[in-house]
């Protein structure tokens, strides 16, 4: 995702404290970090110098614990909490000095948020919640409650329209949140960890419309989660939050195979790897391969594609008689998986030199 | 040593009164005829119909909008004050009760907001609120009556003065009860403050915010009766006639038709505020 990043922020730094005026200079003319800035001004540091875009279509999850100012770097993308130090862009266009005009507008059309509470008028039905966005944006009613239907309807609440919040579950209270933004129709959507007070069966639910439903209508979405799972299943990419700063940036396979320090080890150590590593990370090249194996012609064996779970080799290997899987990249052979590699793969290891069956 | 050391406030707010009272009389004089005028009109608009009449149109009003008991009740109470040969002086009662209800919350309710808001609004009006609710009303009636004289006026403010403090103190709570997600949402939605306010906070706050509203109903009903006292006519006067006269039927009618007004109201606004969401 390399393509120009829809939002992004530059050096941001939110700082908390009595002090703060005198910690965020600090930070300018010295250039301190965040241990000092705490050390120093005895300040709360929200967030600590944090790079993050967006790219059009992505979906980046924002993982980490509570306290780790994810829910704080959000509400720095729209502004609900101003920035101490570094910008934030909106297509090029800086957040931190717009107008509240502008940030209004910006708010209402270009940058949707879905809260963790659910923050659904009670005297209200659920078309009229729906609908709120655009009743703030003044658009008249006859519009907005055609436009909030057709948004309900794509959350799957088409039959609820005159229902009362309090007549539906929990679940289906996040959809209408969900629809609320999706009603105005904004490029960017904020997601401050929409479905973590759900149970686990309608979690996952939720998060394959959520991912379906975003990429069918190409929206972008910056989403925070303190569930490796649910960042996994939903993110193309992963931002890993310690602290205040983004520990790691990378895809769920980067960051399950190659965790950049302990912290992020131990974050990744119970996740399963089924799903989640591809063949191309767990085989051997097709050169190395039939040089140490020259008794094995591997077009005799059955294939893959590169992007092929592990899940899928597993069940080759255990249905089959071969020990080994031929990897293919667009039907030409590129390398071989074998019995000892993807054991390793399933551990998080990458393959080891040796080449044994 | 025999020193004895006391100090009357009243030696610096006497001369202050009548130093109002002399400069400014053409104010409250303005001041009273508005009140007067003001009661008048809402006594004769009252008054327009026959007392079965309006029952009537009450208890439909009642039944429409609430309930039939609603509508029962309001049978009941009022008709009781007509049957007691009360029926304008209960009329009286009740458009002193409207308007000072009314002035009280014109008062209340934006200052409340403001205490909401701001923290030390809160602190500075919380002192002011304590004294307005305990200083016995009798202490404010003196110095109302100097200025405005015997009169409904005097009552009227005496009135405001007690119910404003608890819409007053309900008004922020009500608002300060309101989770900030939605103060969030209203922002992260791009709307504008008043906005975020009447369309979000005040119809979740709606449910403590009638709270307020019958305590400050039922607090200026009681002080409308002891106004009585000032000459403010109504069926406080009638319970005033009974005491100086000794006369417990004159009182105990008028004492039992206020009981009958008071838990008028206080359904009245209790139905409002249990009425079902989802029910217009």
């Amino acid at each position: 995702m390399e393509n120009e990043p829809l939002i992004e922020c530059k050096s941001v730094w939110k700082i908390f404290g009595d002090r703060s005026d005198a910690a965020i200079r600090a930070v300018k003319e010295r250039g301190i970090g965040k241990a000092e800035v705490m050390q120093e001004f005895n300040c709360v540091v929200g967030v600590a110098d944090v790079s993050l875009g967006l790219g059009k279509g992505e979906i980046l999850c924002v993982m980490g614990l509570s306290g780790s100012g994810k829910s704080t770097l959000i509400r720095l993308f729209n502004r609900l909490i101003e920035p101490s130090l570094g910008q934030m862009l909106l297509h090029g266009e800086d957040i931190g000095s717009m107008s509240l005009e502008r940030l209004r507008e910006v708010r209402a059309k270009k940058v949707g948020m879905v809260f963790q509470s659910v923050t659904l008028l009670p005297h209200r039905t659920v078309l009229e919640n729906a609908a709120f966005g655009l009743e703030v944006q003044k658009i008249d009613k006859a519009r907005r409650h055609e436009i909030a239907g057709a948004a309900l309807a794509k959350v799957g609440l088409g039959d609820w329209l005159n229902r009362y919040p309090h007549e539906l579950s929990g679940g289906m209270q996040q959809r209408v949140g969900l629809a609320r933004a999706l009603a105005s129709d904004p490029e960017i959507i904020l997601m401050d960890e929409p479905f973590s007070a759900l149970d686990p069966l309608i979690r996952r639910q939720l998060q394959n419309e959520f991912r379906q439903l975003s990429k069918e209508l190409g929206k972008s979405a910056l989403f925070i989660t303190h569930d490796l799972d649910e960042a996994i299943r939903l993110g193309d990419r992963i931002a890993v939050m310690k602290d205040g700063a983004v520990v790691q940036l990378g895809t769920a396979e980067d960051i399950v195979l190659r965790p950049k320090d302990a912290y992020v080890e131990d974050f990744v150590a119970g996740v399963s790897r089924l799903h989640l590593v591809k063949a191309h990370s767990v085989m051997h090249h097709v050169g190395d391969f039939q040089s140490r194996q020259p008794g094995v012609n591997p077009a005799t064996l059955p294939a893959v594609p590169v992007d092929a779970e592990l899940d899928t080799l597993i069940q080759l290997m255990t249905k089959g008689h071969q020990d080994s899987v031929a990897v293919t990249d667009a039907g030409k052979l590129v390398g071989v998986v074998t019995l000892r590699s993807l054991l390793q793969g399933v551990r998080g290891r990458e393959p080891t030199e040796e080449i044994a069956l | 040593m025999n020193m004895s050391f006391s100090y009357s406030p009243g030696d610096v707010i006497a001369p202050a009164i009548d130093w109002l009272n002399t400069n400014f009389h053409p104010l409250f004089a303005a001041i009273s005829l508005i009140v007067e005028t003001i009661l008048d009109v809402l006594l004769s608009v009252l008054s327009v119909l026959p007392a079965w009449a309006l029952i009537a149109v009450i208890a439909l009003l009642g039944w429409k909008l609430a309930t039939w008991r609603i509508a029962l009740l309001v049978v009941g109470t009022l008709g009781f004050c007509w049957l007691m040969g009360l029926w304008e002086a209960t009329l009286q009662t009740i458009a002193l009760v409207l308007l000072a209800v009314f002035l009280s919350i014109t008062i209340a309710f934006p200052l409340g907001i403001w205490a909401a808001r701001n923290k030390r609004a809160e602190a500075a009006l919380r002192p002011v609120l304590d004294i307005m609710q305990t200083v016995p009303p009798w202490v404010y009636l003196v110095p109302a009556v100097i200025i405005f004289s015997l009169g409904r006026t005097p009552a009227l403010i005496a009135t405001v003065v007690y119910g404003t403090p608890p819409m007053l103190r309900l008004t922020t709570l009500a608002l300060n009860q309101v989770p900030k997600s939605f103060l969030e949402l209203g922002e992260a939605l791009g709307a504008p403050r008043l906005t975020t306010l009447f369309k979000i906070e005040l119809p979740i706050a709606k449910p403590t915010l009638l709270v307020g509203l019958n305590q400050c109903i039922l607090l200026s009903l009681a002080m409308v009766v002891l106004a009585g006292l000032v000459g403010a006519g109504g069926l406080g006067a009638e319970v005033t006639r009974g005491l100086t006269r000794m006369e417990l039927g004159v009182g105990l009618r008028a004492g039992l038709s206020i009981v009958a007004v008071a838990l008028l109201f206080d359904r009245l606004s209790q139905a409002a505020l249990n009425r079902p969401i989802g029910k217009r």
